[in-house]
């Protein structure tokens, strides 16, 4: 076992147990014909999930930087490619955020999807295991597997299950992700040229020349920066969410997203550290310019679903933010705000798609005036839009908070812009809240929200608040790791 | 003497509880009630609970849960947060029983969503009062705007979501684009957002960058739009659409004082008189706030809407506080401090007075209120001592504030302030006297039969609590010595 792995302390593979059992419930659902029986089997499947990923969360060990949980072994020998596996305070917290959000995911779907629900369960399936996969890959070769493996569910998920312009929007959400895949790729295979391996931590920290770091960083920017999406990439998301399945869109915004932010983080910053602080101020510029574009862009729309879209490039950009300023305050922000963006976007595409089961209009005007209507579902999207604008007491805050009290550090003039965005932010959520509860005067037959509803909104609610008032707990998790990697930075730099 | 307990918790959990209760009890009018205005007792019972220990010097802290070091969700409970957190909790009741009898009579629409939104208001000035630091405050701050957001659009109709609009705009927008920044300047500057316990030393070290310090202090100033500082005021006429009882307890207490609250605490516990005299910064507010004081008043004069007038009326009182603050001696800021009581209970009855002439009379001009006070005579009798408050007449309680204001200003031998004190007594004078003077001295030029055999006041929930606000500025005139004491206990 390499130096950087901590033994799995359980008597079983724990990570592959967490990546697998999505893909059994996968193969067991193979078998079944009755789509209750399918849709039970997936839900149970990732409550499974969910559950041995508790006991990771359970035995993490706080004050280690390493990779705990390591599992490893060969895989293919003559290109010294392994499967290796292994977590620490940021994967971690990615595992869980996944795995968290997959049952109320497949929950949601309940009623909305009544065709193919077979092929359905089977996709959300796969891209759980491959989403998990991603964040636990050590190996740079079993990664871009996972990375890759996502790419075909979610495609078919936007092309058979989505909106009317499918064909469209699923084609450039193809387009757009794998060509950022193609420049992956180029870096990984260079990076093993040099170091003969494709174990992502043994690549970390090396001082490459810095011409080498440069196209590295490159290559990985412009796939990630597709992913995240940062600006000028953002515009298959927008195209994406609207046509996607509500499931597809929040397994988009809360999960894949995240995956070009992570990457930044694992990646560039721990393998080409000169690089990336070379390319920061590029970076920083490009995320405010996301941060208030996006935030402007969301003014206009008449859409839910194309504004909460639009919002989430505005809350990437905040975390691009956070990461390039190399601060452990800006670390933690970008974290939080990982986590916050895909409880709360996620929950608001969520809320988006149960009005639309009922009115089958996505337009502002066609579901206004839910406040007399439907009073339950007015709280959640009353606290879920709140906290989209970083109200305080909302997760979202914290997480804001962090990053520009990093971002006021590093430049006023930077932390200033980013309040624009923040402004702006608070006038699109606020406008859209008060349209949703008072726009309309006249009485319509709107069902309120469902026990099944309820049952998966409430924890995302619950979460919210939690980590609004008593954030400590979430970050103590992730404190070592990252203020391990601002240390190893600072050590660069000078 | 500082003292480690959850006590601070106490009045914002009852008013939690209380919004619940509000909430889940919708569909029973008067079960309803009945937990607003128990919920408004005990809430005030509990803030009183606290006040033995202040009183004696000490100091109530509490930390529920750490966000970053130096950032908590903390509370504190002072001198000066029991003056906020008294005068609101202390109102509410009496703003509990008017809301029945004013609610009733005009046969409100959703009245649910007005007593948990009213509840959740008071339970953010309690917050305000009771937090230990910048973000307990700014946490709590933002919770009153966004509550008191449906409140001022209660009707639903244009002018009430013009008004609202207008309302959420210049407060979420203000805190957003100056409080927040101000607020991670402060942290970045200082490392922590706690308030100090000392109101000399303020948490900013010596040797901070002075064009630093005066920028975080500008954005402060410009962030806490509830206090109505010119030119950030105008939201305050407009929020004027709520029905009476929002404009009266939040708009003359809750809300704005929240406003001047904040920023009083701002300048004595995080900045200091000590940095605020040798920047010269206090002077600068002090002159700064002088100018809303006096065009305030003069817009006032022009308005015959009621509650207009009382809403300029407020824009200009309020600075009063700030000004009083801003002089950074013991009168001045004693004489700023307890214009927050003493404004509140005169402003209040003045707001209570004119809901009540809407309910009996349906009348909003003033110029339609030629010898209201003869069927009307305990309302605008009350309403002419609460004036009179206003103007600073003795022995009602706003002379306690103008003489300490006053007091402030010689101490530091400052003419212009003194000037412009006496100044906008003879405006204040010039935009109240005239009212008490149309409702009992012009019944003649009415077109209406107004006669004293012919009384017909609002109902009893409503004339009894703005009665008793009148007689509390009287008695708070004659017997000031309690608050002054109290706020004695910060130097």
């Amino acid at each position: 076992m390499p130096s950087y792995l901590i033994m799995n302390p359980f008597g079983f593979p724990i990570l592959t147990t967490t990546i697998f059992l999505p893909l059994v419930g996968a193969l067991v659902i193979l078998f079944l014909r009755n789509d209750r029986a399918i849709k039970i089997t997936a839900f149970i499947a990732s409550l499974f999930a969910l559950g041995v990923s508790l006991l990771l969360f359970a035995r993490f060990d706080y004050s280690s930087a390493l990779f705990q949980f390591g599992e490893m072994t060969s895989w293919i020998a003559s290109y010294n490619i392994n499967y290796i596996l292994g977590v620490d305070g940021i994967s971690v917290m990615l595992v869980m955020l996944t795995t968290i959000i997959s049952p109320f995911a497949i929950l949601s779907t309940w009623n909305a999807i009544q065709i193919r629900v077979k092929e359905f369960m089977i996709s959300i399936l796969i891209m759980e295991t491959a989403m998990i996969g991603v964040f636990c890959s050590l190996d740079f070769v079993l990664f871009y597997f996972f990375w890759e493996a996502m790419l075909i569910p979610m495609y078919l998920l936007i092309a058979v299950w989505g909106g009317p312009n499918k064909d469209y929007a699923s084609l450039k959400f193809f387009i757009y992700t794998l060509s950022g895949s193609v420049f992956l790729l180029v870096a990984i295979i260079a990076l093993y040229l040099v170091n003969g391996t494709f174990s992502i931590p043994e690549a970390m920290f090396k001082g490459y020349s810095f011409q080498f770091q440069f196209w590295i960083f490159l290559a990985f920017g412009i796939a990630f920066a597709i992913k995240v999406p940062m600006f000028p990439f953002h515009t298959w998301l927008p195209a994406a969410h609207t046509e996607a399945p509500t499931v597809g869109s929040v397994f988009l915004a809360s999960i894949l997203l995240k995956m070009g932010t992570y990457g930044f983080i694992r990646f560039c910053l721990s393998i080409v550290p000169q690089a990336s602080f070379y390319f920061a101020p590029l970076m920083i510029i490009l995320a405010l310019i996301g941060i208030i574009y996006g935030g402007l862009v969301c003014l206009g729309q008449t859409d839910m679903k194309k504004l909460v879209a639009y919002s989430s490039v505005a809350h990437m950009g905040f975390v691009i933010l956070g990461i390039f300023t190399f601060s452990l305050y800006g670390f933690v922000g970008a974290m939080l705000q990982m986590l916050n963006h895909g409880v709360t976007t996620g929950g608001l595409f969520l809320l988006v798609g149960m009005v639309y089961e009922r009115t089958h209009s996505r337009q502002i005007y066609d579901n206004a005036g839910l406040g007399k209507i439907t009073p339950v579902y007015m709280f959640f999207f009353g606290l879920f839009s709140v906290s989209a604008f970083a109200f305080p007491g909302t997760n979202s805050f914290v997480g804001e908070l962090y990053v520009l009290i990093a971002a006021f550090l590093t430049n006023r003039i930077v932390g200033f812009f980013a309040i624009i965005g923040a402004v702006v932010a608070a006038a699109y959520m606020l406008n859209l809240l008060k349209k949703i509860a008072w726009g309309r005067e006249d009485k319509r037959d709107i069902q309120d929200v469902s026990l099944r509803e309820f049952i998966y909104m409430l924890p995302l609610a619950v979460f919210v608040l939690w980590v609004g008032l008593f954030p400590r707990p979430f970050i103590n998790v992730m404190e070592t790791t990252l203020v391990n990697l601002a240390m190893q930075l600072e050590k660069v730099s000078h | 003497m500082v003292t480690q307990s959850a006590l601070p918790l106490l009045p914002i959990g009852i008013v939690f509880i209380t919004a619940i209760l509000i909430m889940v009890n919708r569909s029973n009018p008067n079960i309803r009630e009945f937990w607003s205005v128990l919920g408004s007792m005990l809430t005030f019972g509990s803030v009183a609970f606290m006040v033995p220990t202040v009183w004696h010097g000490g100091t109530i802290t509490y930390t529920l849960s750490t966000i970053a070091p130096g950032i908590s969700l903390n509370f504190r409970v002072d001198a000066l947060s029991l003056i906020f957190g008294f005068i609101s909790s202390f109102l509410w009741i009496f703003a509990s029983f008017y809301n029945i009898g004013y609610m009733r009579t005009l046969k409100e629409h959703a009245q649910s969503r007005y007593y948990t939104c009213f509840a959740a208001a008071i339970l953010g000035a309690q917050g305000v009062s009771f937090s230990g630091g910048l973000f307990t405050l700014y946490l709590f701050y933002e919770v009153i705007s966004i509550f008191t957001y449906p409140l001022v659009g209660h009707h639903q109709d244009e002018e009430g979501y013009a008004g609202a609009k207008k309302y959420i705009v210049y407060l979420v927008g203000t805190s957003k684009g100056f409080l927040l920044p101000a607020v991670i300047l402060t942290y970045v500057m200082t490392g922590t957002l706690d308030f100090a316990d000392n109101i000399q030393t303020g948490i900013f070290p010596r040797g901070s960058s002075n064009l630093w310090v005066s920028i975080t202090y500008a954005l402060f100033i410009a962030g806490f739009a509830k206090a109505a500082i010119m030119p950030l005021h105008n939201w305050l006429p407009s929020a004027m659409v709520a029905p009476t009882p929002v404009s009266a307890l939040l708009h003359a207490v809750a809300v704005v004082k929240a406003g001047v609250f904040s920023i009083s605490r701002v300048m004595l516990s995080t900045f200091g008189t000590g940095i605020l005299q040798d920047s010269g910064l206090g002077l600068v507010t002090a002159y700064f706030v002088s100018f809303t004081i006096l065009v305030g008043s003069i817009v006032a004069l022009t308005k015959d809407d009621l509650k207009a007038r009382l809403a300029y009326s407020t824009v200009s009182q309020l600075s009063y506080i700030i000004l009083g603050v801003a002089l950074l001696d013991n009168s001045g800021i004693v004489g700023g401090l307890i214009h927050i009581i003493n404004h509140g209970f005169s402003k209040i009855t003045l707001f209570f007075c004119a809901g009540a002439i809407f309910v009996a009379h349906n009348k909003r001009k003033i110029s339609d209120m030629k010898g209201i006070g003869y069927a009307m005579p305990f309302t605008m009798g009350a309403f002419a001592l609460a004036s009179l408050s206003m103007i600073g007449v003795p022995p009602v309680a706003g002379f306690v504030t103008k003489w300490y204001l006053l007091n402030g200003a010689l101490e530091i031998n400052n003419i212009i302030i003194v000037s412009v004190l006496m100044l906008s007594s003879l405006l204040n004078a010039g935009y109240f006297v005239p009212i008490t003077i149309t409702a009992f001295f012009q019944g003649k030029g009415s077109k209406e039969p107004w006669s004293p055999r012919d009384i017909k006041e609002a109902p009893p929930t409503m004339v009894v609590p703005l009665v008793i606000t009148a007689l509390i500025s009287l008695f708070l005139g004659f017997y000031p010595d309690f608050f002054v004491r109290l706020i004695g206990n910060l130097f």
